[in-house]
């Protein structure tokens, strides 16, 4: 915002207040602040469906406890961990893949047929098969995230590598590039946006993943403190994993966006 | 009310004046202002901006880009409103800062960028306008648009899509859209901007016998000074932000206009005159930095 | 029936549609059908596809039937799953005839079709309305980016909990992915819409009401559609993962069950059944989509054929 008020010229503190009294932030907050109250009140028994819900104030009551229990904060440990190992193995596969099938026509007749009938198999599909298959139970829930992330990825980076407009590589040729300076210097670069993209959208669907092998499958994290809670009928704990799971989730978008930005200085991301 | 033209061969110096003048159309721009973000950024697009139109002409607006004819002409359309000054259009108040315009079907503009829905065919998006506002059934608009689209030579693309089209036929279904709904006024926001210049010989003269034949009152804005010259009555040129009227050209060429004027002494006589008062604006509103204003 | 007729009516059905797809190809360039499939079989393209087909499914079995590999030792081989897919009396009760086999597809596909049939119709309404006016999306964007990041899944033991059955919370939780993405979808929709057309309808005279069906409407469906189609594929995701957890019937849970019940070869029926199904819902959602957007294929086919 600092940034957007030295564009127009206008000092910062301008923005700020024009902000805070702008009809979109009252009207958002007038929202937000009556959302919680029906929530308060619904659950104190005026609703009838919310009998089993607690009110707000338990919520934020029993997240204060939480917040001193090592094992909380060892869970978002071992959930972040098995979302990065998976998140960051498909980027490392499936970067090259979708480069290779978008720039040789060949590979792409080779995978491409197995690549879009493996696709519509959802990821949780894999687990049985996954746990079958790998040795240990970390590595399995590894590879479901994985699974998740990389066919996005994939999907992502083959359609930049099509949309690449064709003067850019008529240009490279005839100023006598040779198809590897072509690849490095012209096709990377310009994949770069649909990379990002892939990013954004990957990491989404790893952290859904990571919350449902978890609470299927796994022994840690927080999918599985949440599924815990649930079976202990421990209802406010649920809702505390809920917002822990959402927060952890929104951490990471954000930290996407920003490799993302720092890897396209040129274009900001919505 | 419009009567068939009735020309009279006229010697070439005087300007052509038609027997039969249409009767709508006058309008009449006073001391026009248009601050934008009063508070914030305080951009002035307008000020003091003043012209009359006379029932029936054909005005060019020129200038240098960001100077505010669009802004000006979102104002007669009723797309935005004016912060000082007034717009009377046949003697009734069309735009003051109390009363804000509202767009109509007696004010239609034709987009820069071609509005024309591409998910209705071609005779759908000719016949809206007259079946949205009720005025006809769906089948008679149908045959009006038809007998339209017939005098301008797009029969037998009316079951296509405008996607289908070239930009040249694209701008000429746009034009029989607007044309349909009898305007008082017809707004031209740069609609050849985009095209090649042949195609763009070709809409000049499309537009030049539609005016000849109907002889509404057209507001057309362009950066094409030659353009501006060979369809208009008269050329406005306007200046670099704040945008005012800064020169007025009558055009004294004969109608209909031929391509052959083009290179007459007349014509680059105007030319000249056009071109310095333009260039200087231009020249300033480049220093500025002016960024073209959507 | 002997599963090796079914195999072969299968083989010989897919043979039928590439075929005929052959003589649509063989009319575009001009050639005979005869001279067309020729073409085909025989491209390098072609070949390679079919290459890496089998490599895969050598590959499979291979590992896992023919050299025992560690990891793969529990894995079934390709050759297991399909007899038993097409065992009329199959050892572990699922294949193509039993009952059993359609009522987990019927499960799952009624209760994926129920949830995002619901989603897309609020989901649009929604997203209209936040498109629409400004009003409205001020009270509702804050609220819908708050529940947003939490992941459906994480909705699935309050669902449990406060829905009256597991029935209705899979398909709440399978309906609110769909709904966030298509809510999204369509606001991106009716934020891309070009200022012009509204200007140019309401200068030709367009009530507030017919601007919503004239120009919002069929302005925002390509965006609209294509949303459709990634909720109908987070759709199944979804429920998918409700099902392992919590539910009884269903692919999802044919799957986890077949896991713990030892029986392997019907996990790989299961999954393949999956993506069938669910390619065969996207491939609905995106030929509805192409019928009412014919003016795009239009545009898209004179592109194509100029560029």
């Amino acid at each position: 915002m600092a940034r957007a008020a030295k564009m127009y010229g206008v000092s910062f503190t301008v923005k700020v207040r024009r902000l805070f009294s702008s009809k979109g932030f009252v009207r958002g907050s007038l929202a937000v602040f009556t959302f919680f109250l029906l929530w308060q009140i619904g659950s104190m028994g005026l609703l009838p469906f919310m009998h089993a819900i607690p009110t707000p104030i338990e919520v934020v009551k029993v997240f204060w406890e939480f917040l001193h229990l090592t094992k909380y904060w060892q869970s978002w440990g071992n959930s972040f961990l098995r979302v990065a190992y998976g998140f960051v193995a498909a980027q490392i596969l499936g970067i090259p893949l979708g480069l290779g099938m978008g720039w040789n026509r060949n590979f792409k007749d080779l995978t491409y047929p197995l690549f879009e009938l493996l696709r519509p198999i959802p990821p949780l599909a894999w687990v049985p098969v996954s746990i079958l298959f790998w040795p240990t139970n970390e590595t399995s829930i590894a590879f479901i995230t994985f699974i998740g992330a990389f066919f996005t990825i994939v999907l992502n980076v083959l359609g930049g590598v099509s949309s690449i407009p064709r003067e850019l590589t008529n240009a490279a040729v005839s100023f006598g590039a040779s198809p590897k300076q072509i690849f490095w210097r012209i096709v990377l670069p310009a994949t770069i946006p649909s990379i990002a993209t892939g990013m954004m959208v990957g990491i989404g669907i790893t952290w859904n993943v990571v919350i449902a092998a978890e609470m299927i499958a796994g022994n840690t994290g927080l999918g599985r403190m949440t599924w815990e809670a649930y079976l202990a009928s421990h209802t406010a704990g649920i809702i505390v994993g809920m917002i822990s799971i959402g927060v952890a989730g929104y951490v990471s978008s954000m930290a996407v966006k920003a490799i993302s930005e720092w890897l396209m200085p040129w274009k900001k991301i919505f | 009310m419009q009567e068939v033209l009735k020309t009279k061969e006229a010697d070439q110096s005087s300007r052509q004046v038609p027997e039969c003048l249409t009767t709508e159309g006058a309008l009449s721009i006073r001391e026009v202002g248009k601050i934008y973000d009063p508070e914030g950024v305080h951009v002035e697009a307008l000020a003091k901006c003043s012209m009359e139109i006379t029932a029936g002409e054909f005005v060019a607006i020129v200038g240098p880009s960001g100077c505010g004819k669009s802004t000006l002409l979102n104002i007669m359309a009723g797309f935005d409103n004016l912060t000082e000054g007034e717009i009377f259009l046949d003697n009734q108040p069309l735009a003051t800062v109390d009363q804000p315009p509202r767009p109509g079907p007696d004010r239609v503009v034709v987009f820069q960028q071609g509005a024309l829905f591409p998910w209705k065919t071609v005779l759908e998006n000719v016949i809206y306008g007259p079946v949205v506002q009720k005025g006809m059934s769906v089948s008679e608009a149908e045959k009006r648009a038809k007998e339209m689209l017939m005098r301008v030579g797009l029969i037998g693309t009316e079951n296509s899509y405008p996607g289908q089209l070239s930009s040249g036929m694209q701008r000429r279904v746009e034009i029989t859209r607007a044309l349909i709904n009898n305007p008082k006024i017809l707004l031209l926001d740069e609609p050849y901007r985009a095209m090649d210049t042949i195609t763009k010989g070709a809409s000049h003269q499309y537009l030049l016998e539609l005016y000849d034949l109907t002889r509404k009152t057209i507001f057309f804005i362009t950066h094409d000074l030659e353009e501006a010259l060979f369809l208009a009555d008269t050329v406005h040129v306007m200046t670099s932000r704040p945008g005012f009227i800064k020169k007025t050209l009558a055009v004294n060429l004969p109608r209909p206009r031929n391509f052959s004027m083009l290179i007459s002494k007349q014509f680059m006589e105007m030319k000249a005159e056009l071109v310095e008062a333009v260039h200087q604006e231009a020249l300033k509103a480049f220093i500025a930095g002016e960024r073209e204003m959507a | 029936m002997n599963p090796y007729i079914i195999l072969s009516l299968l083989f010989a059905a897919l043979l039928a549609v590439g075929a005929w797809r052959q003589k649509k190809k063989a009319a575009l360039y001009d050639i005979s059908w005869a001279a067309q499939i020729k073409e085909t079989l025989t491209s390098k393209s072609f070949l390679l596809q079919m290459a890496g087909f089998v490599c895969f499914i050598t590959f499979w079995h291979v590992c896992v039937v023919a050299l025992r590999l560690p990891w793969f030792n529990r894995l079934p081989g390709p050759w297991e799953c399909l007899v038993e897919w097409l065992n009329p009396d199959p050892d572990y009760g699922i294949s193509i005839y039993t009952k059993d086999y359609y009522t987990h597809i019927l499960y799952s596909t009624y209760r994926a079709t129920t949830a995002f049939v619901l989603a897309s119709a609020l989901g649009i309404c929604f997203g209209l309305m936040m498109g629409w006016s400004r009003k409205f999306y001020d009270y509702s964007f804050p609220l819908v980016e708050l529940i947003r990041p939490v992941p459906p899944l994480a909705w699935v033991p309050l669902a449990i909990l406060v829905l009256p059955g597991i029935e209705p919370a899979v398909i709440f939780v399978t309906f609110l992915v769909a709904f966030f993405v298509t809510t999204l979808n369509t606001l991106l929709g009716v934020q891309s819409i070009d200022e012009s057309y509204f200007r140019a309808a309401r200068c030709l005279g367009a009530s507030k009401k017919q601007l919503l069906f004239d120009v919002v409407l069929p302005g925002a469906m390509p965006f609209i559609f294509t949303g459709l189609q990634i909720s109908m594929g987070a759709a199944w995701f979804s429920l998918v993962a409700g099902e392992m957890i919590a539910a009884q019937y269903g692919l999802g849970y044919l799957i986890w069950d077949s896991y713990s019940l030892i029986q392997y070869p019907v996990i790989v029926i299961g999954m393949v059944t999956l993506g069938l199904v669910g390619w065969a819902s996207s491939a609905i959602v995106r030929s509805i989509g192409r019928k009412l957007m014919a003016w795009r294929e239009r545009e898209l086919n004179v592109c194509n054929l100029g560029g």
